[in-house]
C-alpha cells in the first residue's frame, strides 16, 4: 500500500514538473518571426536567423568565383505592349525579336551562352525579366529598345542612373550589400554592379559608335526601370528609330549591332573575369 | 574727263544711294519681323497658357530647359521674362504650365502639349509632388531618351526657378505609375540639386496665400545630372550629395513585447 502511494506521489510530481516546464517554455520571449523579404540569394535566406549572442555562425563555404559565361538578352515590350510605334506601322516589340535573334547568334559564335527573356510575342514583367538574369551566375544583362524619335540609324547605350553621381559608385565606395545578412535589396540590386555596368556600357558604346555614325561618343545614364533590379552588369541599348518609313532600314542595322555587341561582350569578358570583386548575388567571389 | 566716265560715276553714286536706302529699310524690316515674332509668341502664350496670377507676381527672367537645338540628347536653357508668384507652389505651377506650353520652336519641346499639370504640392522637407494628366504618359514619344529628357526638363526647370524644391515625385492622374511610357522609372523620387533651404511654410492648400519670401531663381546652380529616382522617401536627404548611396536602410531589430500572461 505504501509503495503504491509512494509511486503515485512520484508520478504526480513528475507530471507537475513537466507541465510547468511546458508552460514556462510557452511564455518565454520568442525570436522575431522571419518575414520573407524581397531580397536576393534565396540560398542565404534560409540561413538561421542572427541572434543577439556573441557566438559567430560557422563560416559558409565560399562559392566559386563566377566567370562571365552567360548573356541575358531582353527584347523589350511584347504582347499587348507593342512599345514604340512608327507611322509606317513598325512595332518596336516585333522588330526587337529579330534583333535579339541576330545578337544571340553573334554572341553564341564567340562561345557565350545566351538566354532570352522572351522568344515570342509575350510580355514578361520587369521583375520576371530581372529574375531570369538574377538566376544566372556570371551573367550580363542587355535590354534592347528602339526609340520613337532621334537621329535615324544611331544607337545609344544606357546604364541605370544611381541615386547620386556615377563617379561615386566605385567598387570601394559602393557597398555591395545593404543588409546585415549580406543580401541585396531587390529594388536596388543594380547599384553594386554599376561600376561593371559602366565599363560594359563604355565598351559597347565605342563599338556601336564606330558602326553607327552620329551616335554619341559616350554612354548615357537614365533611370531605366528594367535595369533597376538586375543583379548583374546591365545595360540598355536604344536604337533610332521606328519613325523610319521602311522597316528594312532598321533591319539593316541588325548585323552591325550584333557584331558590335558581341565584340563588346568579348572585351568585357576579360575585364569581368579579372575584376577584384564581383558582388555576391551574381555568384560571389 | 571723258563724258562716259562722268556718267559711270554718276550711275555708281545713284546705285550707292539706292543701296543705302534699301539697306536701311531692310534692317528696319528685320527688326520689325523680330518684334512680330516676339509679339506672336507672347500672344500665343497668353492664349494657350492658363494664367495663374497672384498679387505677389514679379516680372523675372525665368529659366526653362527644353531640348537643345544642337544635340538630340541634351537640354538647353532658355530665359523668358515672366510674372512669377512669391508662393513656391503657385510659382511652380506657373513655371510648369509655361514649360508644357513649350518653346517657340515646337521641335524642341520636351513635354507633349496635350499634357496638363493637374496639381502641385510642396512638402516641408522640399519634396515636390507634381501630378500630371494622363496625356503626359500617353502622348510622349516612347523611348528611354525622350522620357528621360521629359523628366530632366521638369526637374531642372524647377531647380532653376523654385529653390525650395529638393526632390520631385511625378504622379500621373493622381496615381503612382511604374514607368512614364514604358521605360523611365517613376516609382522613386528625382533629386533636384537646390542649395536653398526647403520650404519654411507650407500652405495648407495649393491656393493658400504665400508666407515665404519671394525666392530668386537659382543662377549657376549645379545642374541636376541624371535625375534618378531615390526609392525611399522617408529618410531625409543626405547633406553631402556626393556621399556614396546607402541602400535600403535596415532598422535595428525590434524587441518583441513579452506575451501576455493568461490567467
Amino acid at each position: 500500500m505504501n509503495r503504491r502511494v509512494y509511486f503515485l506521489a512520484v508520478v504526480f510530481l513528475f507530471s507537475a514538473a513537466a507541465l510547468s516546464a511546458t508552460r514556462f517554455a510557452a511564455q518565454s520571449p520568442q525570436q522575431p518571426a522571419q518575414t520573407p523579404s524581397p531580397l536576393l540569394s534565396p540560398a542565404q535566406q534560409i540561413l538561421p536567423p542572427q541572434t543577439q549572442s556573441t557566438q559567430t555562425p560557422p563560416p559558409l563555404p565560399l562559392p566559386a568565383r563566377p566567370t562571365l559565361n552567360v548573356v541575358v538578352l531582353d527584347p523589350a515590350h511584347g504582347g499587348t505592349d507593342t512599345g514604340a510605334r512608327g507611322s509606317g506601322g513598325i512595332r518596336e516589340s516585333e522588330v526587337l525579336l529579330n534583333f535579339s535573334t541576330q545578337v544571340r547568334k553573334a554572341l553564341e559564335s564567340t562561345g557565350i551562352r545566351v538566354v532570352e527573356t522572351r522568344q515570342g510575342n509575350d510580355n514578361p514583367s520587369f521583375d520576371d525579366r530581372s529574375a531570369i538574369a538574377n538566376g544566372q551566375r556570371g551573367a550580363v544583362f542587355i535590354t534592347l529598345h528602339i526609340s520613337s524619335t532621334g537621329p535615324p540609324s544611331t544607337v545609344r547605350v544606357y546604364i541605370f542612373a544611381p541615386p547620386y553621381e556615377l563617379g561615386v559608385a566605385t567598387p570601394a565606395a559602393s557597398p555591395a550589400t545593404n543588409d546585415r545578412n549580406g543580401l541585396l535589396s531587390w529594388d536596388r540590386a543594380q547599384i553594386p554592379f554599376l561600376p561593371l555596368s559602366q565599363h560594359l556600357a563604355e565598351l559597347t558604346q565605342i563599338q556601336l559608335t564606330h558602326r553607327f555614325r552620329g551616335s554619341p561618343g559616350t554612354h548615357l545614364a537614365a533611370a531605366v526601370r528594367q535595369l533597376r533590379n538586375v543583379a548583374a552588369p546591365a545595360i540598355a541599348i536604344e536604337l533610332s528609330s521606328v519613325s523610319v518609313e521602311d522597316r528594312a532600314t532598321l533591319f539593316e542595322m541588325a548585323p552591325n549591332l550584333a557584331e558590335g555587341v558581341a565584340r563588346a561582350v568579348t572585351s568585357f569578358r576579360s575585364y569581368y573575369d579579372a575584376a577584384p570583386s564581383i558582388p555576391s548575388s551574381s555568384g560571389g567571389n | 574727263m571723258p563724258r562716259w566716265i562722268r556718267w559711270v560715276i554718276l550711275a555708281l553714286v545713284v546705285a550707292v544711294l539706292i543701296g543705302s536706302v534699301y539697306f536701311a529699310s531692310l534692317r528696319r524690316r528685320v527688326a520689325e519681323l523680330r518684334q512680330a515674332q516676339l509679339r506672336s509668341e507672347q500672344a500665343r502664350r497668353a492664349i494657350e497658357q492658363p494664367k495663374i496670377a497672384t498679387p505677389t507676381d514679379v516680372m523675372v527672367k525665368a529659366k526653362f530647359f527644353w531640348a537643345s537645338p544642337h544635340s538630340s540628347v541634351a537640354l538647353a536653357p532658355v530665359e523668358i521674362e515672366l510674372g512669377l508668384s512669391a508662393d513656391p507652389v503657385l510659382r511652380a505651377k506657373q513655371i510648369l504650365d509655361t514649360l508644357i506650353a513649350g518653346p517657340v520652336n515646337s521641335e524642341l519641346r520636351t513635354l507633349p502639349p496635350e499634357a496638363t499639370l493637374l496639381e502641385f504640392y510642396l512638402l516641408k522637407d522640399g519634396t515636390a509632388i507634381a501630378d500630371f494628366s494622363e496625356a503626359l504618359a500617353t502622348a510622349i514619344p516612347s523611348g528611354i531618351d525622350s522620357e528621360q529628357m521629359a523628366v530632366d526638363s521638369i526637374a531642372r526647370t524647377l531647380e532653376a526657378n523654385v529653390p525650395q524644391v529638393r526632390r520631385l515625385k511625378i504622379l500621373i492622374h493622381g496615381q503612382e505609375t511604374e514607368t512614364l511610357a514604358g521605360h523611365l522609372d517613376l516609382t522613386g523620387f528625382f533629386l533636384v540639386r537646390n542649395s536653398a533651404p526647403p520650404a519654411e511654410s507650407v500652405p495648407k492648400s495649393p491656393a493658400a496665400p504665400a508666407k515665404s519670401e519671394p525666392p530668386t531663381p537659382q543662377r549657376g546652380a549645379a545642374p541636376a545630372t541624371a535625375l534618378p529616382p531615390t526609392k525611399n522617401p522617408d529618410p531625409p536627404l543626405t547633406k553631402n550629395p556626393n556621399a556614396p548611396a546607402k541602400l535600403t536602410p535596415t532598422p535595428a531589430p525590434g524587441k518583441l513585447d513579452p506575451p501576455v500572461r493568461k490567467p
